[in-house]
This record gives C-alpha cells, structure tokens and sequence, in this order.
C-alpha cells in the first residue's frame, strides 16, 4: 500500500524532529539571559543534543546534519571555524561506533556516558582553541562549562525522550 | 528508553556501512579544512559567516526581546526593596556632583579660551550608532556579542563598541543587518591602553577569562592596583580615552584589569564611528562640517537614541 501524500509528510516532518530541535537549540544557546556570571561558562545544549539522538535514533541524525550543526554553533558562538563541526563529530562517532554499550542501559549509565564525551569534548576544543589562537585559553572557564553540560545534560534528556516517545516512535 | 535491543540494532546496521564510514571520516577532513580555512582568514570564510549571522539575526532580534524585557523587569521589581536607602544615596550623591558640574563647566571654558589661544585643531566629532545585543554568544572559548545593526545602519569594521561605563569591545565583522563586537576579554582582543597617572603605555589583551591583563609594558615601568586605563588611540584604530577599566591586581607576569562594562548587563551598546578610517577621510572631515558628512549616522543615531545622545559641536 502506497502512502498518501500527508502520510509522507507527516513522516518527513516527525523525522526531521531530531535536527530541527538541534538547530533550535544553536540558537537558545546565544540569546543573552543576562545572568552574571554564566555568559562565560554557557553550557553546549547541541552537544547534549547530537549525544542523545546519536544514541536513540543515529539514522535520523546523519553526519552531515552533525557537521553542519557543529559549523554554525562554531559562526554564531564566534569559536574558529571548524572546531565544533569536528568535536560533535568525534562525539557522534564515538557513540555510534560504541552503539553496544549504550544499548538498553540505564539512564544513569547514559548520563555518565555523556560526561565523559563531554569531558572529552572539553579538553579537544580547549587544545584545538589554544593552537589556532596561538595561546593558552584559560582553563577554569572550560573547567565549569564542563560542570554545567554534566548537570544540564538530564534536563535535556527529559525534553529529548519526550519527544521522542511522543512523535518517534519505533513501530 | 522502552525499545528493545532489536530495535537498536536494526537502526545501528546502516551506520556502519562502508559509504556511511567514508562520509564520515570526509566530515572529519572537512571539519580540519574548514579550521584552516578560517586561520588563513579567506573573504570566502568571512563571507559565509556573515550570512549566517545575518539570515538568523531577525530570529535572535525577536527572542531575544522578551527576555531583555523580563530581565528588565526583575531588575525593576528588586529595584523597589532597596528603593529608599538608594534615594537617600543618590541625593547625596546629586550634591557631590552639582559641585562637581560647577568646576567642569568653568574647566570647560578655561580649556576653550586657551585652546583658542594655542590655535588648537580639535579631535573629530563623533557620531554614534545605537544598537541592541541580540546575542551573547555564550561558552569559554570566544568573547563575542551580536548586535541588530549592521552596514545598512552605518557600521563598520574595527568601529569601537561603548556603553555609558566604556569600552565594550571592537567591531570585529559586519554583516548587512547584524555585526560581531569582540570583547575586550576575548583571547583575540589587543587594545592599545595607557595606564596610570604617568599614562604608561601597553597594550590590553584578553585570555578568555572576566579579567584581561596588562602586557608589552615598556622596560621598568611599574603599575599598581587602582590605576585607571584608557585607549591611547595608537594604530588609529580606537579613539584616545575611552575608559576601560582599572588595574586590580599586579604579579611578574603582568597586571590584570576589572573592566568597567559588566558583560552579562549589556543590552544597549553605542557604536562609535570617530572618523579614523584614513587619511583622505580625515581631510575630508577636517575641511566640511561633521553633520555634512556623516548624514545616515546622525541621522540613525537620533532616530534610534534620542537627540541627547548625540555630541557633534564643534
């Protein structure tokens, strides 16, 4: 049975879901909230993003969308061009390529396995920033932002498998 | 969470196609390229980041807005608690500062009757541009706002960036509708500044932390905590005397300075156009008056601010 053209829409769209959400979240990540202090260590909400649907649904967040998600967090957040596109990169593929040991774990293992990509993701961007601005990027500041993507990452995950349980649903 | 592990497998088998391993180690060489690109610093790269900007500078504008308006509104609302303390506060302050207006008007005079005597060329009159920060682009590793002006508003490349306090920051790429100030604590920042009362000269560089530090400072000179820093206007980049901040605190490997603008406080930001990019500009300007040659930025700068902002006399 071939399906209707509102079928197939409706299918794109939800599909779609995972990128757009991403993209979405680029953009919540520059509006300033003008609370003192946090500018400075803004915790990465595409990373948390990228981590999540590259463990649940990676055939709806290709390497590409990745990489051009990473490109344009890299031109509105102002870090040298390519350093992101690369390190959701890294963290996607580690993921994926490791997709056995996230399978069916619990949240808890999920979550640590975010921290240390996020660690991961931390000390990569620190050393690619350093060598291309030809100094030391001061590591307190990488060191919290740390913190906050560990901490923030549930909250995210919450609103991921919500819409996830919500609108893609495997049948 | 509720899938079983057939479900993962299945959606996990495509990935490790060869096509799909190819596609993504190319990414990963695109993403080095791309890194070159933008050290080489290409039109292309500047170009491409510009467009972006702009294409998603309308979305940010009308975001942002109501979470300005709501930051402002909580401020408010803390501003009654403290409301009569600060009045008793403010009128003593009002006091001081009548005396204080007293002497800088008769300053004032003293200073025109004596540049009229030394036939004294004054600095360029200025025009500003006032535009709203649509983004602070959050995270430890680069310093930067984007504001709702761009070239079609009359801003330009290397324009400095101030608010009432002082210096924010430069102008670090325009596109037609929005641009990008670097920070003055952004680690690519370099501010040439004087210091301190013997206006050492040293230039002022960000490493990504709240605080920039002091360096190339000239052989046994010495600051101390508490002395002022300006721009000098060297390189005619930056005009002279903008404030930047203070020195807060001195060790052998340089001085730190407290900046005047607090970050996370900036919602407008006046570009200031002095005039300084180059030298057949700057004859024209010398020789017609201000108003006659910089129409759209006086005109923008009283539609958007208000004609009290506008300080053009001669």
């Amino acid at each position: 049975m071939k399906p209707t053209f509102g079928q197939r829409l409706d299918t794109v769209t939800r599909n779609s879901l995972p990128v757009l959400l991403t993209l979405l979240l680029v953009l919540l990540n520059v509006i300033p909230l003008h609370i003192p202090g946090l500018s400075r260590v803004m915790p990465v909400l595409p990373l948390m993003a990228v981590y999540h649907w590259a463990i649940y649904r990676p055939q709806l967040m290709p390497p590409l969308a990745v990489f051009l998600i990473g490109a344009c967090y890299d031109v509105l957040s102002g870090t040298p061009l390519g350093v992101n596109a690369l390190v959701f990169l890294i963290v996607y593929g580690v993921v994926v390529f490791q997709q056995r040991f996230f399978v069916g774990k619990s949240f808890v293992v999920v979550w640590l396995g975010f921290g240390l990509m996020a660690l991961g993701a931390s000390v990569v961007s620190w050393i690619l920033v350093s060598i291309l601005a030809v100094a030391v990027v001061e590591p307190k500041a990488v060191f919290f932002q740390f913190i906050l993507n560990f901490s923030f990452f549930p909250l995210l995950a919450w609103l991921f498998l919500y819409f996830q349980n919500a609108y893609l649903k495997l049948e | 969470m509720n899938e079983g592990p057939q479900g993962f497998i299945r959606i996990a088998q495509p990935i490790k196609g060869l096509a799909q391993r190819f596609a993504y180690i190319g990414l990963i060489v695109a993403a080095f390229a791309l890194m070159m690109l933008g050290k080489v610093d290409i039109v292309l790269v500047e170009r491409a980041r510009t467009t972006i900007t702009d294409t998603v500078a309308p979305i940010l504008d009308i975001v942002s807005a109501p979470v300005t308006s709501a930051t402002a509104f909580i401020h408010r609302v803390e501003g009654l608690w403290g409301m009569h303390a600060e009045n008793q506060i403010l009128r003593e302050n009002n006091e001081r500062l009548m005396q204080w207006q007293a002497l800088a008007r008769k300053l004032e005079a003293e200073n025109k009757a004596l540049q009229k005597l030394l036939n004294y060329v004054p600095d360029l009159s200025v025009g500003y541009i006032s535009a709203r920060v649509i983004a602070d682009t959050g995270g430890a590793f680069a310093h930067s706002l984007l504001l709702n002006a761009g070239k079609r508003d009359g801003v330009q490349k290397g324009q400095a960036a101030v608010t009432g306090e002082g210096l924010v920051g430069r102008i670090a790429g325009v596109g037609a509708r929005s641009s990008r100030i670097l920070l003055i604590t952004d680690l690519n920042s370099r501010i040439p500044v004087v210091v301190g009362p013997n206006r050492t000269r040293a230039i002022l560089t960000g490493d990504n932390s709240d605080r920039p530090r002091i360096i190339h400072l000239p052989p046994g000179e010495t600051l101390s905590p508490g002395d002022e820093v300006t721009t000098s206007g060297h390189g005619g980049v930056l005009p002279v005397g903008l404030a930047v901040g203070v020195v807060a605190t001195v060790n052998e490997n340089g001085a730190s300075v407290e900046p005047y603008v607090e970050r996370d406080k900036l919602e407008l930001i006046r570009v200031v156009d002095f005039g300084l990019s180059g030298i057949l500009r700057k004859q024209v300007i010398e020789e017609t008056p201000v108003s006659a040659t910089y129409p759209e930025v006086q005109a923008v700068s009283e539609e958007k601010t208000g004609a009290g902002e506008v300080s053009s006399e001669q």
